[in-house]
């Protein structure tokens, strides 16, 4: 074990815990509500929602996933890179509509939205499980990031994830979405200062960028078809479909949602998805890292289950390359990168069984008050299952389920974001599209075989589409599949439907409701924090 | 910690409606960053390098900088007020 390394990472561990806990002070409200514990009132400024958005989506494992994906499987794993630069610009309308419709009414979840829009609770608990089922295993997915810094660490055993997570969900259960929020400014400059020294030192020590390219030119010359330095014919419109199908999906996560709508108006959303990009930037060069992986001739280590780990190849090369005391900074990074996430994606998900199960189903007059100790006590639940999907289940598991998961998530597309501009979809179309598409979604992961564990199903996400009979060698994203044959079935069973005149529910939200605003006076701010 | 009501805390924000449209010509930009890192016959080749970066590498990672500007660009013109 590196003992340089150990401490840093403890204590950095130690100091972003005194501060989640110490951020239920931070602007502080007399409100016990799920709106205060859940969003923080709804009241987050441009550079603080900057932080808090950029912190709760760039996850720790998108920083060890990312390059080790670029190391395995050459120039397909650069998906993540159109992906990341669509999504702004493609969210940035759609996005402000949402935060006016859930500003007026007070919605919490896409299922919120979806149950007032449709006067449907069915499609909403549709859209609610499919938000759950989504992010448990991305939740899980942080763990494994966490711990692949560990083993490359040198510390064995899953005991550490055990005492993180406590920790986490102790201060996530008091702090609620402030937390991460104040947790997300230490991640971030930590991101920012890490990441700007390795991409200009470690190249430096590999022999410059010319030859790291060369490296990985060579590498994929050497390695069977299916993998390549650039695109080839057979996977460009995956990397296509990959990446649009990822920018719709990331703004349909429960996660994603939760963090838009703590902002404070519609400029805030405007402003800071304008600035987001800039982590956009920032993960093009983590990417690299797989790059520099290939050239450095680094290995992945043997994680706990027994098998190389390719989650360990980024947190090997900085071992390799850097001298322990700033390679313990860097694994703290990675670290309090998992941490972020993880509080707001349990939140979210503890959101979705509050607002569209419990109160929906289970108890229909849940005071505020009671809404948001429920949600406090799920958010424990949901980071128990996560750890109990990684200690229980193999790891494998959680990978595919959360490939799985972006393109079930895309499947709540049509009610969440086509019903944010018409209401002219059926309810009972949508929920027949919906169930469409995750069947697809679940039937061509199956039918994908794992090139690198060599398992026949289950294996990822590009489905050729010579499984159709057709003669080809190109492969799609097996969401992009789903939600064409979703959307088919909602628009063509909305006709039907309403030929039928099928009854269509109630739709709670008016016009003007999709163009709410706060004005942006600057008078009313508290100081932040608020003391007692 | 107390029930008390906190003096600092600011009172709840009045909801406006001041726009009943989103609608500008501004946002046919947006287009731009969401369709240009699609076309990847145009990037995916290996020179003209830059800084020893092959041209797929530095051309998308200069996709993330367009998205910035012109998704600033369609914020700052569709402020309202101007």
């Amino acid at each position: 074990m590196n003992v340089t390394e150990f401490v840093i990472v403890v204590v950095a561990f130690a100091a972003v815990s005194v501060l989640g806990f110490w951020a239920h002070r931070w602007r502080r409200s007399s409100d016990v509500s799920l709106e205060q514990w859940a969003l923080a009132g709804r009241g987050f400024r441009s550079w603080v929602s900057w932080f808090v958005i950029g912190g709760d989506l760039y996850t720790a494992y998108t920083y060890v996933a990312v390059p080790a994906l670029l190391f395995g499987a050459g120039a397909i794993g650069f998906y993540a890179l159109p992906y990341v630069a669509i999504e702004y610009p493609l969210v940035f309308l759609i996005m402000i509509r949402f935060w006016s419709v859930s500003k007026t009414h007070g919605y919490v979840t896409t299922a919120d939205f979806v149950r007032g829009r449709f006067g449907s609770p069915t499609l909403a608990l549709a859209v609610a499980i499919t938000g759950i089922v989504a992010t448990m295993p991305y939740i899980a997915l942080n763990l494994l990031g966490m711990q692949a810094v560990l083993t490359t660490i040198g510390i064995h055993g899953y005991w550490p994830l055990v005492i993180a997570f406590a920790v986490l969900a102790a201060f996530t259960f008091t702090s609620g979405v402030r937390a991460p929020a104040m947790i997300s400014f230490v991640k971030d400059a930590l991101v920012y200062l890490v990441i700007g020294v390795a991409i200009f030192y470690i190249p430096h020590r590999l022999g410059g960028w010319n030859h790291i390219f060369n490296a990985y030119d060579a590498h994929f010359k050497a390695t069977p078809p299916g993998t390549a330095s650039l695109l080839t014919s057979a996977n460009q419109f995956q990397y296509i479909t990959l990446a649009v199908g990822s920018a719709f999906a990331i703004f349909l996560y429960p996660h994603a949602i939760t963090g838009v709508i703590t902002t404070r108006n519609r400029a805030v959303v405007k402003r800071t998805m304008a600035a987001l990009p800039i982590y956009s930037f920032v993960l093009g060069l983590i990417a690299l890292f797989g790059v520099m992986a290939i050239a450095g001739n680094i290995k992945p280590l043997i994680g706990p289950t027994g098998k190389p780990d390719t989650n360990t190849v980024v947190p090997n090369l900085f071992q390799h390359m850097f001298p322990s005391g700033f390679a313990g900074l860097a694994f703290a990074m990675i670290i309090i990168g998992a941490l972020v996430p993880a509080a707001f994606m349990s939140i979210a998900a503890a959101n979705l069984f509050t607002r569209n199960i419990y109160k929906e189903y289970i108890r229909r007059d849940a005071t505020d008050r009671e809404q948001a100790t429920t949600s406090k006590i799920v958010s424990l639940l949901v980071k128990v299952g996560a750890l109990l999907f990684i200690l229980l289940i193999n790891p494998q598991f959680s990978i595919d389920l959360q490939l799985l998961g972006g393109a079930i998530i895309l499947q709540t597309l049509p009610p969440v974001m086509i019903g944010l501009y018409t209401r002219w979809l059926h309810r009972g179309a949508l929920l027949a599209g919906w169930a469409a598409g995750m069947i697809v979604s679940i039937w061509t992961f199956y039918l994908t075989p794992n090139v690198a564990t060599h398992v026949a199903h289950w294996g990822g996400t590009g489905f050729a589409l010579s499984h159709l009979g057709l003669h080809t060698e190109t492969a799609i994203y097996i969401g992009f599949i789903a939600i064409l044959v979703n959307l088919a079935i909602a628009f063509g069973g909305t006709a039907l439907l309403k030929a039928f005149k099928v009854p269509e529910g109630t739709d709670h939200t008016v016009h003007a409701d999709y163009f709410t605003d706060v004005a942006d006076t600057r008078a009313a701010e508290p100081a932040v924090p608020a003391g007692t | 910690m107390t029930q008390a009501p906190n003096p600092q805390e600011p009172p709840p924000a009045a909801l406006v409606h001041p726009v009943n449209s989103d609608r500008s010509p501004w946002n046919w930009l947006l287009l731009i960053p969401i369709v240009l890192p699609l076309l990847v016959p145009i990037y995916n080749r290996w020179t003209p390098k830059l800084f020893g970066f092959p041209f797929f590498f530095w051309f998308q990672i200069m996709f993330t900088l367009l998205a910035a500007a012109v998704t600033a660009v369609v914020f700052v013109k569709t402020r309202r007020g101007d």
